[in-house]
């Protein structure tokens, strides 16, 4: 074979490859490689549900690759812009985030908001709750709004986040919903959610709120006592603990965590995933990887996921427009 | 108990679980030992070895993971003073001056000793009183943690001598203001933040610990090439590890006194390791001599063993919250919860009664983690010190390396490392006009938990300041707070040398 031939032969060959793998895009979407960007640092929550997923992804033959990626910095909002900026190379990209995505583009904390991702889908949740000590004078939540109307001051709650971010945001929505001033909360803010419980233990503060899945235990073993959780129904886990909405306060609030793609990514190739995440809750992997880190599934694939979404930031926005934390 | 205790020799002892401690130690120290990579980086590094084995086991090894990677701060803290983890910036203060003064084999052996010493004497208390621990774990409030923080604080002291007085200050609050940065937790403000996304979360300790000790320090003995000798360059002498009767002696105390501070206040789940080693530190300066105190933040043996000591108790002392609430104190054992959980036991006061084989195995373990560091390190300790004779010129590379890499493999963001650059830049300037940088550390690890707890405090008491005298607890802390800087003027005011107390002041 002299050179021209070969040069042709390699040319022909490189042009049915080409052929061979743009058909293969056009007719079936490639989902067998993740790669999961992670907003945070490795070890914190964004990062167990982006890696526990991926792995319960692996494990049970969905995907025959997960990388991850982990980029923190401005509350996440360093990820985003990075989703954004490089949209087109983002191919086989999903980035992990959870609820303060609608808070902190509220506040604007970062410019964009998950409008300007796509949604794929949001996997996993956990509601609100609001515990007391086992010796508390509190053993229902009306009692606690009773105290409430009659002396804010005197109820403090508190949670293991800053002034302003979803453990005080929820419980707000709780006071408002029972028709008190929820302006006058007043919330002493944690370093986390092991030293509010510390705190609440120590007798300086009587009421905590904060996440199902972070009270669960003490609750079990009758160290503290769970008041009313924020789902709309009760829970597997907590059956004799009435939620909110069945007392006649209309607040269902969930903390949920979910993936989103860049906008360059197609509409097929999101739904695609999105029926990924869904299926892969079915395989006994997720099972077992969901109770080891005491995940609740809460299912949302793309355009529901919008809605919800789209509900959550028209529901935030208001409370924390009336709360003083947004100035428009 | 007893037959716990049986139980738990049992489990502990089983051929299984000691090759467990000894690999957790050797990794732990291992990983430890690189500026930036802390206890919480190891132990979440062996999670997922951990899904394969037993609960007991399981935690065992992460005991051992735990103990050898604070084992193993302590080493790069005198070595290079690159402290990688907040507890073992005190054990930098003393060991790294005997590091340069050649006597730096000797500094890892003390420190060798004393955390083996903290970590057994510690792991007795808690054999013995956990259960009952925990009450006292629950009964501090958030103004008895402010009147310990700044307490804490006032180990200032020790860097403050020969007129230094204003100086220290001035870094104390310069700490103090860097602690401020990002978003306030009390009032969900940014603060200092310029507009800049990376700053919202505040500045990270590994960075401002990284750049203004490791980095300005490799880079100033760049410049100080020309001139050697300055003192500022490490020693290249590894020098013996031999102590005398006399030092042993000296020390006995200090280990004893830090051992039991240590361990009361890792039990606290709002205090943790670091507030017990910059504790230690005060209560052994101001329990010295005079002439002693002189010796503070220049290489003392005592400044040296008791963080050392103090830390490593503490260490043991938050497995209290741990266990017997299912509270986790500090950031690494709030990992160590995450495993249990996993594995369906879960830490409370029925741990106890569900599970007494993990309760008592992890006990007993300590024991012998603690025993087979002391066996590993003291024969490596030379070997480990070698690394000051390394040619300077591939030494300050190395640092230089390890102490970037390690706070961009925390945080994965370019921004960090350009403020490192900063901080650097501005810590060299610094130290050229003769400003020590540890009040500024101390400054900056406290000042962010000081002020929380002021303003919850504030916040509980409706704005008023009588939380200061409310609660016994921290009226009793703040009247030795104020006992300890008022001491030098009262011991002054004693010998009656008025003149003197002018200059007695200014220590403080």
């Amino acid at each position: 074979m002299n050179i021209k031939q070969f040069t042709l032969a390699s040319m022909a060959i490189g042009l049915l490859s080409l052929v061979s793998t743009s058909s293969m895009a056009s007719d079936t979407v490639d989902t067998s490689e993740i790669h999961f960007l992670i907003p945070g640092g490795p070890g914190g929550g964004w990062d167990g549900t982006a890696r526990g997923t991926g792995e319960a992804l692996m494990k049970s033959g969905k995907i025959k690759n997960a990388s991850f990626q982990n980029m923190s910095g401005g509350g996440g909002g360093k990820a985003i812009a990075y989703m954004i900026e490089t949209a087109a190379k983002q191919k086989n990209t999903l980035m992990v985030n959870s609820t303060p995505i609608v808070v902190r583009s509220l506040t604007g904390v970062f410019p964009q908001s998950f409008r300007d991702l796509k949604p794929v889908a949001g996997t996993i949740a956990d509601f609100g709750a609001f515990v007391v000590r086992k010796d508390s004078k509190y053993h229902d939540w009306r009692d606690v709004l009773a105290d409430f109307k009659l002396n804010p001051r005197k109820v403090k709650f508190s949670g293991g986040s800053s002034r302003g971010s979803l453990d005080h945001l929820v419980a707000a929505m709780a006071i408002k919903a029972g028709r008190a001033k929820f302006r006058r909360v007043v919330y002493v803010a944690y370093d986390g959610g092991g030293k509010a419980m510390a705190g609440l233990l120590s007798g300086e503060t009587a009421i905590l709120s904060t996440g199902v899945g972070e009270a669960l235990t003490m609750a079990q073993s009758g160290d503290v006592r769970i008041l009313a959780v924020t789902s709309k129904e009760r829970l597997d886990v907590l059956p004799e603990i009435p939620t909110l909405s069945e007392m006649g306060y209309g607040v269902v609030f969930a903390n949920w965590r979910g993936f989103f793609a860049s906008p360059a990514m197609s509409d097929e190739k999101v739904k695609a995933y999105a029926k990924l995440l869904g299926d892969v809750q079915e395989t006994p992997e997720w099972t077992k990887i969901k109770d080891r880190n005491g995940w609740v599934n809460l299912y949302n694939p793309d355009s529901e996921f919008y809605h919800f979404l789209e509900n959550q930031e028209k529901e935030l926005g208001v409370l924390m427009h009336e709360l003083g934390f947004l100035k428009k | 108990m007893l037959d716990g205790l049986i139980i738990g020799f049992q489990t502990a002892m089983s051929m299984q679980n000691i090759l467990f401690v000894i690999f957790g130690c050797f990794v732990g120290t291992f990983i430890g030992m690189l500026p930036g990579l802390g206890p919480i980086t190891a132990i979440a590094l062996m999670i997922p070895i951990t899904y394969g084995i037993d609960p007991s086991s399981g935690m065992i090894l992460m005991a051992g993971v735990y103990y050898g990677a604070i084992f193993g701060g302590s080493t790069s803290s005198i070595l290079i003073n690159a402290p990688g983890v907040a507890g073992t910036v005190a054990t930098s203060f003393d060991g790294y001056p005997m590091a340069c003064k050649g006597q730096a084999g000797k500094a890892l052996a003390i420190a060798a000793y004393a955390s083996f010493s903290g970590g057994t004497i510690a792991a007795v208390f808690l054999l013995v009183a956990a259960p009952a621990l925990s009450s006292i774990s629950l009964s501090f409030q958030s103004p008895d943690y402010f009147a310990l923080l700044l307490l804490g604080l006032t180990a200032v002291a020790a860097f403050s001598s020969k007129g230094n007085f204003l100086k220290s200050i001035m870094m104390t609050l310069f700490g103090l203001m860097l602690s401020t940065v990002g978003t306030d937790q009390a009032s969900g403000i940014e603060r200092f933040t310029f507009g800049q996304i990376d700053l919202l979360d505040g500045i990270s300790f590994l960075l401002i610990a990284m750049s203004m000790f490791a980095l300005s320090e490799a880079l100033l003995s760049i410049v100080n090439n020309k001139d050697d000798g300055s003192g500022v360059t490490p020693a290249t002498e590894v020098g013996s590890l031999k102590l005398t009767r006399a030092e042993i002696k000296e020390m006995a105390p200090t280990v004893g006194r830090s051992s039991i501070l240590g361990f009361f206040v890792g039990v606290l789940p709002g205090a943790g390791a670091t507030i017990a080693s910059f504790l230690a530190y005060g209560m052994e300066r101001n329990l010295s001599s005079a002439k002693e105190k002189l010796k503070f933040g220049k290489g003392s043996l005592r400044g040296l063993a008791a963080p050392e000591t103090a830390n490593n108790a503490a260490c043991s002392g938050s497995f209290v919250p741990l266990l017997t609430l299912g509270i986790p104190g500090s950031g690494t054992t709030a990992v160590m919860l995450g495993a249990l959980m996993a594995y369906g036991i879960q830490p409370g006061p029925r741990l106890f009664i569900d599970n007494p084989e993990v309760f008592w195995s992890v006990i007993v373990s300590m024991y012998i983690g603690n025993i087979v560091l002391l066996l590993i390190n003291l024969p490596l300790i030379p070997y480990i010190a070698k690394a000051l004779t390394l040619p300077k010129q591939l030494l300050t590379v190395l640092i230089l390396f390890f102490s970037l890499i390690g706070v961009y493999l925390v945080s994965f963001n370019n921004f960090d490392i350009y403020m490192m650059a900063g901080f650097a830049v501005i810590a060299i300037g610094l130290r050229l006009l003769d400003f020590s940088m540890s009040p500024l550390i101390l400054g900056f690890i406290l000042g962010g938990m000081l002020e929380q707890n002021l303003r919850r405090s504030l916040t509980l008491y409706d704005g008023s300041i009588s939380f200061l005298w409310d609660r016994p607890i921290t009226l009793g802390i703040l009247t030795v707070t104020v006992l300890v800087l008022l001491m030098p003027i009262i011991s002054s005011l004693r010998k009656g040398d008025d003149s003197d107390a002018s200059s007695k002041v200014a220590e403080i």
